[in-house]
């Protein structure tokens, strides 16, 4: 088989969710030694792109979204190991995310995290009802590029705001771009807080994270 | 004499007795998350057990707690005069509450509100026929953050003499809230003996029970002023994909609200309500117009009547961002679904875009549906057979029924009569008069609502002491 086949083999096991058929061509890519980073880019990267596009074009739904995600996450941390290069050459970027304190509505967060760790970025979940204090100390410590801050409430989309300011008293703000969340999230709020930008749905999160990534 | 009262069910017996003991069985072995302090504190008094702040509540307590919940709450307005009664079959109406914007109906944007737009909204609410009670349906920006909760209420009241469905953001909030329903009343018993507002209690689903909420449950039921919990399974994200999975679901994190409350004070009045809904499986929002989201909250009333407790539900909103087709048949399907169901009070009139958004151009239509749904609940009645054949014999010598004296006599008893906001013109009419949209049919009855004076206009010397409350407050 040509290792073209086999990259379009891999994509379609992920569109088809099929995880046991992605999990043995992970397995089998690692066997035959062959170059991993283009089968993540060139096989999994392309199933899980297409996925995004199938629930864009109004084919998949959310559940489909999500297992596709899941079965790419698994996929990446069996290949993850032995992939040659450093961690940080081989993944996008490094993505700290939360719903702020205050508000315990996870689950857009959730999608935009499994989309975004799909997708190839390092993603710290760090759940909801998180502290603005709690999410910018992890962003230090693991050296994050972008932090992605939910709210889905008017009362606690102020913590989206607190968390730039506190970023710009420490004089750290240009260290990472800041990206809102949540129903209520639009771009006049994203102006008011001199953030980075929002994106409405997990698809449009992976685009906009790539596009301020580069 | 009605002939049938008209009636839907979704349960039958067997899987409501099913569903609460799944229920009960949760309670006792899975537990429910709890944080706050007092609860914490009469949850160990009670020796209900713990684990990693999950208490795990005994099915024996939850029945006892169960036996002292009164099974009627009568509202009162803002005089102190009986205005409605939560129990059996009746079916009440309220605003949809705590929108965070609102349709302007001069511009048509949907923006955020101020206090003058909810001032508006109060007083029509007050002309409102078939819209029961008011809530504090409107959070506006022109107040403090900390005073959002609470200056609603104060607006409320001095702005309409319904009784109000209301909630807390801050859990000290409480307080002045209560100042401000005291001084609509004689005394704190009189206050307990004739309630005038309801406070919402939402539990966080699954099976948790947050600080501030449990907190407002725990300062109403001291006071015994009517709590109504509002919980909410998301299906296919935080509850269950099964409808009826969500409806246990439900039925654990209510009856965990009902031993708190009757835990704090034995015969504590509360309300068995809800805002579940379904996610869209395409874009993750939470429907409220959704038909299985109507059928959620069909069940989960069904075992708050089954527990023969008050009932609430979220239904006759719309996900429309505009009062259009979609609006209307969303909250028509939610209204008259509700109505069947005997929800004793449905929470939703005037809300579009899922709980965001208030507009008055549809509470307004709604006021409407609702009046239709009131009728249509009064069923068919019998006035005595023979049914037609007298009046048949009228018609022969008169060649018309316009002027038969049962005609005179029934006509506003046995029919609805909407207003203008509902066409019903001939097309040329309907042509010379503008060729009017509801909206703008809508949008005009507004204007004649707002220069009605006040049907019961607030004693002076209580909206001077609601002014001195909320200033000295803010």
């Amino acid at each position: 088989m040509s290792q073209e086949s086999f990259y379009k083999e891999i994509s379609e096991a992920i569109v088809s969710l099929d995880r046991e058929k992605a999990i043995s061509f992970a397995k089998k890519a690692i066997e035959e030694n062959m170059n991993l980073l283009d089968v993540v880019e060139k096989g999994f990267g392309a199933g899980i792109r297409r996925i995004g596009e199938l629930w864009e074009e109004g084919e998949f739904f959310l559940p489909e979204l999500m297992l596709g995600g899941n079965i790419v996450q698994e996929s990446m941390e069996i290949l993850l190991p032995f992939l040659k290069a450093n961690k940080e050459d081989i993944m996008s970027g490094k993505v700290v995310i939360a719903t702020i304190e205050g508000d315990i509505h996870s689950i857009g967060k959730t999608i935009v995290a499994t989309m975004l760790s799909a997708n190839g970025f390092e993603v710290y979940d760090l759940g909801a009802d998180v502290s603005a204090e709690k999410i910018i100390n992890t962003a230090l410590e693991k050296n994050a590029n972008i932090i992605g801050v939910s709210a889905l409430l008017t009362t606690t989309m102020i913590g989206q705001k607190k968390l730039i300011e506190i970023l710009q008293d420490k004089g750290i703000r240009d260290k990472f771009k800041v990206i809102l969340g949540g129903a209520p999230v639009t771009q006049n709020w994203v102006n008011e807080c001199q953030a980075d930008g929002y994106a409405d749905n997990a698809i449009e999160a992976v685009k906009l994270i790539k596009k301020l990534m580069d | 004499m009605t002939i049938l009262k008209p009636k839907i069910q979704l349960l039958d017996e067997e899987h409501k007795i099913k569903v609460f003991n799944e229920a009960m069985d949760i309670l006792e072995n899975q537990g429910i998350f709890l944080e706050n302090k007092e609860a914490i504190k009469i949850f160990k008094q009670h020796g209900i057990d713990e684990r990693n702040s999950r208490y795990f509540i005994p099915s024996d307590l939850v029945d006892k707690c169960l036996e002292s919940i009164p099974n009627e709450i009568k509202l009162y307005d803002r005089e102190g005069k009986e205005f409605l009664s939560l129990t059996k079959d009746n079916v009440h109406f309220d605003p949809g509450s705590a929108a965070i914007f609102i349709l302007d109906e001069k511009t048509g944007e949907i923006r955020e509100a101020l206090s003058k737009d909810f001032i508006h909204f109060s007083k029509i609410v007050e002309q409102l026929q078939f819209i029961d009670a008011q809530s504090t349906a409107i959070v506006y920006q022109d107040v403090p953050k900390e005073a959002q909760d609470w200056h609603r209420l104060y607006l409320a009241l001095s702005n309409c003499y319904k009784p109000v469905i209301t909630g807390t953001f801050r859990k000290e909030s409480f307080k002045i809230m209560r100042e401000l329903l005291l001084a609509c009343r004689l005394s704190e018993e009189d206050l307990a003996r004739k309630p005038l507002a309801v406070f919402d209690a939402c539990p966080s689903p699954p099976l948790k029970w947050s600080d501030l909420t449990t907190q407002s449950l725990i300062d109403a039921a001291n006071s015994m002023i009517p709590s109504e919990f509002v919980s909410m399974p998301l299906a296919g994200a935080s509850a269950p994909i099964t409808l009826i999975g969500s409806i246990t679901q439900h039925c654990a994190e209510s009856l965990a609200g009902v031993v708190i409350a009757q835990l704090t004070k034995k015969g504590a009045p509360v309300i068995w309500g809800g805002s579940p809904a379904v996610l869209d499986m395409r874009r993750g929002t939470t429907p409220m117009g959704a038909i299985e989201t109507m059928m959620i909250n069909i069940g989960d009333v069904e075992m708050g009547k089954f527990l023969k407790l008050p009932t609430h539900a979220y239904m006759s909103l719309s996900d429309s961002k505009v009062p259009d087709a979609q609006a209307g048949f969303e909250a028509g399907m939610g209204a008259l679904l509700a109505g069947l169901a005997g929800i004793n009070m449905v929470s939703g009139p005037g809300m579009i875009d899922f709980e965001s958004t208030q507009s008055i151009e549809k509470l307004l239509i709604d006021n409407e549906i609702i009046g239709m749904v009131k009728r249509f609940l009064k069923g068919i009645e019998n006035f005595g057979a023979p049914f037609a054949s007298n009046i048949l014999k009228a018609y022969d010598k008169k060649q018309e029924l316009l002027s038969h004296p049962l005609t005179l006599k029934l006509f506003k008893k046995e029919l609805f009569l909407p207003s203008p906001i509902i066409d019903r013109l001939s097309r040329d009419a309907w042509k010379d008069s503008g060729s009017k949209s509801i909206r703008k049919r809508a949008i005009e009855q507004t204007l004649k609502l707002e220069k009605l004076s006040p049907i019961k206009p607030i004693d002076e010397i209580l909206a001077k002491q609601l002014d001195q409350i909320t200033s000295a407050n803010i």
